[in-house]
């Protein structure tokens, strides 16, 4: 009994299979990130034991698994969030388009890998200088007005707060609000996105649209979003990782996983039986 | 007098309370009397200080009225009375210190919150609150000995030399006056200025600083354009109460200032601040109108810290129900 | 890395350290004001200067053991003036008033807080010296009395409301009356926290000048009983610095240091017991 499965630069691919994403084999697909080797520490407690996976470029790839199994540490070191707390250590490699992350500027990172956060967030601004923010401090002069406008077409914000830009982000509900973090996320024009439970403070309504925007979004964008609801990890992604107490258990394209799990504890977790 | 503690009021209602006696017997109806009456004690003091305030200083509002706080002639000896030049000194030696005070306490406040360990943050928030424990009067034995000669002797020249052009560095400099006024009173003000910033930034949701950050700012970015302003209105709460508090100070103001009632525009010159006065003037003060205006000042200045402390708490318990937490002031 | 992030990076790594600057400048203040004290006052701070009363002018090796004593009997008369009104006031606040009642008592207290503490010394003045027509002990007892009540008050009350209902309840539920639970209960469950207000309150007062200016005065000599005007340190610290006298000065120092080192160690063993205890709320 293997302790888990390790794709390493390439994904689990089934020897048969006839959905699309099974036929699609590891050369063809490219990895816009990579993990390799990661173990993650918080203070003396180790919390992610020798991670290895990859995120598929323009696919949306979530991470699964019950409550403290590691998949919100794991998704912040993806953009070097988890240097924000004090006793936080990583070993490993992460790879951005070849480059490890790590070794370089964090600030720059950012910029290229974005972010969207559990509660909604914004800023104690204007609709428009929440997503205007981005652009500003890195030293767009114009264009700004269409930028902020091209990020909230893409967050299907625009038509709703067209008419409403410069008042308070407080006064949207909290799903507008959510799109709205994720216009000001994408103001930036990431090339991958990183969304953390984006629906679980949300009415099943805003949920649905949010989720449709992941599916419009990834054809410019990589996304990769940590879910505890695992009907959206199967209606939403392509790639699904599966983990359980810090370790990747299983990771596959999203049918194969949950119709035909290779390991018996992500059966256990897809059917309910504990998490 | 209404405030000694060794009265027993319980004596009162029990004499003719028959009616009530099994109510009594347990003792908490005795208790919640004795105890409301001690709190009523409170109430009753300060409605007797505004109406002490008030009537001590009838002659004064009486003869000079609003002009009161115009004029600017203030002679003992002809009965003049007027205001101005106290509010004067009052206002700019508060607005020295909150200059000087403001950048370096915010600064501070956010190297507190934001930046240092919680360790080290607590060790030296401790040493903030010590120094706020500091009493007025030990501020004005140092600002006589050490500020003015330094001041006297190195500072003013300097400032002389360099600045002489504009009007506030100009005219005789003898160490004493608004500017080491002020000075001194922004040492003795920093301290509130950055316990209530330092709590109200830490009160701050994390997750504002962090959309900051996931977005590409850099740490100072971060603080400056997206945790602070979310903080704002509290800050500008803990800049109120500050002032609240450099408004009132009197012992380490009257020991520096120079105590001469004349309205100057410039920062070197000697003048003199409402408490400073009271402080230097109540006791010599002979004949009614003399003293009764020494009493109107302290009605002004009551007035003054009333309306800023009030503002100062509506405006951190604004921002501290707009964050997570709460502030205590 | 292109110019304008590092231009970025330099400037957040600057503002940075600036605020460290600007923590270590509020800091350094006190240990600035505790060297000098130390400096010029330490030598002066002798048997003589607890023992001797003031010297004539021009001679040396006078002392402040009249202020000390008058600051005591000040103190004295502020502690049972102010702690009763504020620790009683407090529980009346806590256990028994009703929500309109509470706010006006809170609303008092917090604007007799904000009074400047020349304008309680007028307030004193009026009440307490005025009509006796001198300038007593009394008057400054009562004086600083004022200023301690609301510290006192808000401070207690916000430490008798942190104890849990469960305990309130558990002992209502053995029968308790409602005075039988405060006390025995309620209080010494806040004990630390109330001791802590208590001993605050008082290094606030101790340091206080302005309000004993035209209540206790001063006095040159032993003042018996509590009718006549008394030296106390701060007005001593005052009144020796603005003479011209080298050697008062140098007196002004010591009894500068000894009060402020009497504040401080009250604050630091305030804030000990404070810390030791449940960390409930901080004064």
């Amino acid at each position: 009994m293997h302790a888990s499965v390790r794709p390493a630069v390439s994904v689990n691919i089934p020897p048969t299979g006839t959905n699309t994403a099974a036929r699609e084999s590891a050369a063809a697909l490219a990895m816009r990130m990579s993990v390799s080797k990661v173990n993650f520490f918080y203070g003396s407690k180790q919390t992610l034991f020798d991670i290895s996976m990859g995120i598929a470029t323009n696919k949306v790839t979530a991470l699964i698994g019950p409550s403290g199994c590691g998949k919100s540490t794991l998704l912040r070191t993806l953009n070097r969030m988890h240097e924000t707390v004090r006793d936080a250590r990583l070993e490993g490699e992460i790879l951005l388009d070849g480059n490890n992350i790590l070794s370089q500027d964090v600030t720059s990172l950012r910029r290229r890998v974005g972010m969207v956060f559990q509660r909604p967030n914004p800023f104690p601004k204007s609709i428009f200088d929440n997503v205007a923010y981005g652009p500003r401090i890195n030293g767009a002069k114009g264009f700004i007005a269409e930028s902020v406008e091209k990020s909230l077409r893409r967050a299907a914000l625009w038509e709703e707060v067209k008419d409403h830009l410069h008042k308070s982000a407080y006064e949207l509900s909290g799903g507008q609000q959510q799109r709205l973090c994720i216009a000001r996320a994408l103001a930036v024009d990431p090339e991958v996105l990183l969304l953390d439970e984006p629906c679980s403070a949300l009415d099943p309504i805003s949920t649905a649209k949010i989720e449709e925007l992941l599916v419009q979004l990834k054809e410019s964008c990589t996304i990769v979003t940590v879910t505890h609801n695992m009907q959206q990890a199967a209606r939403v992604s392509d790639f699904t990782a599966f983990l359980l107490i810090g370790q990747l258990i299983e990771f596959s394209p999203t049918p194969q996983l949950f119709t035909t799990p290779a390991d018996p504890r992500t059966e256990a977790y897809i059917t309910g039986r504990f998490g | 007098m209404a405030t000694t503690s060794t009265t027993v009021p319980g004596a009162g209602p029990l004499a003719g309370s028959r009616s009530l006696w099994s109510r009594l017997r347990d003792g908490d109806e005795i208790a919640r009397l004795i105890t409301f009456l001690f709190a009523g004690t409170v109430v009753l003091i300060t409605v007797l200080l505004v109406y002490e305030l008030w009537q001590g200083s009838a002659l004064a509002r009486q003869r000079f009225g609003l002009s009161f706080l115009r004029t600017s002639v203030w002679d003992p000896v002809f009965d003049q009375f007027g205001a101005l030049p106290f509010i004067y000194g009052t206002l700019v030696t508060s607005a020295v210190a909150l200059l000087i005070a403001v950048p370096l306490g915010i600064g501070a406040a956010i190297f507190l919150a934001e930046l240092a360990p919680l360790r080290l943050s607590d060790t030296l928030e401790f040493f903030i609150d010590l120094l706020a424990a500091v009493p007025s009067v030990i501020y004005g034995l140092l600002g006589i000995f050490i500020i003015v000669p330094l001041m006297r002797q190195v500072i003013q020249p300097q400032l002389k030399h360099y600045l002489g052009f504009l009007p506030l560095f100009r005219g005789p400099a003898f160490g004493l006056g608004f500017l080491t006024a002020g000075v001194v009173l922004a040492i003795m003000i920093i301290p509130y200025i950055i316990s209530v910033s330092r709590e109200i930034l830490l009160a701050v949701p994390r997750d504002q600083r962090e959309a900051a950050l996931a977005l590409g700012s850099t740490r100072w970015e971060s603080t400056w354009k997206v945790v602070v302003p979310f903080a704002r209105t509290g800050i500008i709460g803990s800049i109120f109460l500050a002032l609240a508090r450099a408004l009132g100070e009197t012992m380490a103001v009257t020991m520096v200032i120079g105590n001469t009632p004349i309205i100057s525009s410039s920062l070197l010159s000697p003048g003199d601040s409402i408490a400073s006065v009271i402080a230097s003037q109540f006791k010599e003060a002979t004949g009614e109108l003399y003293t009764q205006s020494l009493i109107a000042l302290g009605l002004v200045l009551f007035l003054l810290t009333f309306i800023l402390n009030g503002l100062a708490r509506l405006m951190i318990v604004v921002t501290s129900q707009r964050g997570s937490g709460t502030v205590h002031v | 890395m292109n110019a304008r992030l590092r231009w970025r990076k330099f400037v957040s790594a600057f503002m940075l350290s600036m605020t460290g600057v600007c923590a270590l400048v509020a800091v350094s203040a006190l240990f600035f004001i505790l060297g000098y004290l130390v400096f010029h006052g330490g030598a002066s701070v002798n048997w003589n200067f607890f023992t001797k009363l003031p010297a004539p002018v021009g001679e040396t090796g006078g002392g402040m053991a009249n202020a000390i004593v008058g600051s005591a009997k000040l103190l004295f008369l502020a502690t049972i003036i102010g702690v009763p009104v504020g620790f009683f006031g407090a529980i009346y606040l806590a256990e028994f008033s009703g929500t309109t009642t509470a706010f006006v008592v809170r609303y008092a207290a917090d604007l007799l807080n904000g009074v400047p503490s020349i304008v309680i010394g007028i307030f004193a003045y009026s009440l307490a010296v005025l009509p006796f027509k001198h300038f007593s002990t009394l008057a400054g007892g009562f004086a600083l009395g004022l200023m301690m009540i609301p510290i006192t008050l808000r401070s207690t009350e916000e430490f008798l409301r942190s104890v849990p209902m469960s305990l309130r309840e558990g002992a209502m539920a053995l029968g308790a009356s409602k005075w039988k639970t405060i006390a025995t209960v309620i209080v010494p469950s806040a004990y630390r926290g109330i001791l802590t207000t208590i001993l605050l309150a008082f290094a606030r007062v101790a340091g206080e000048t302005a309000p004993l200016l035209f209540t206790a005065l001063g006095n040159r000599f032993w003042s018996p009983g509590w009718t006549q005007p008394t030296a106390s340190l701060p007005v001593a610290v005052y009144n020796y610095a603005i003479s011209p006298y080298e050697d008062w000065h140098r007196q002004a120092w010591a009894a500068g240091l000894v009060l402020l080192g009497l504040i401080l160690v009250v604050n630091i063993v305030a804030r000990g017991i404070l810390a030791r205890g449940i960390i409930v709320s901080r004064s």
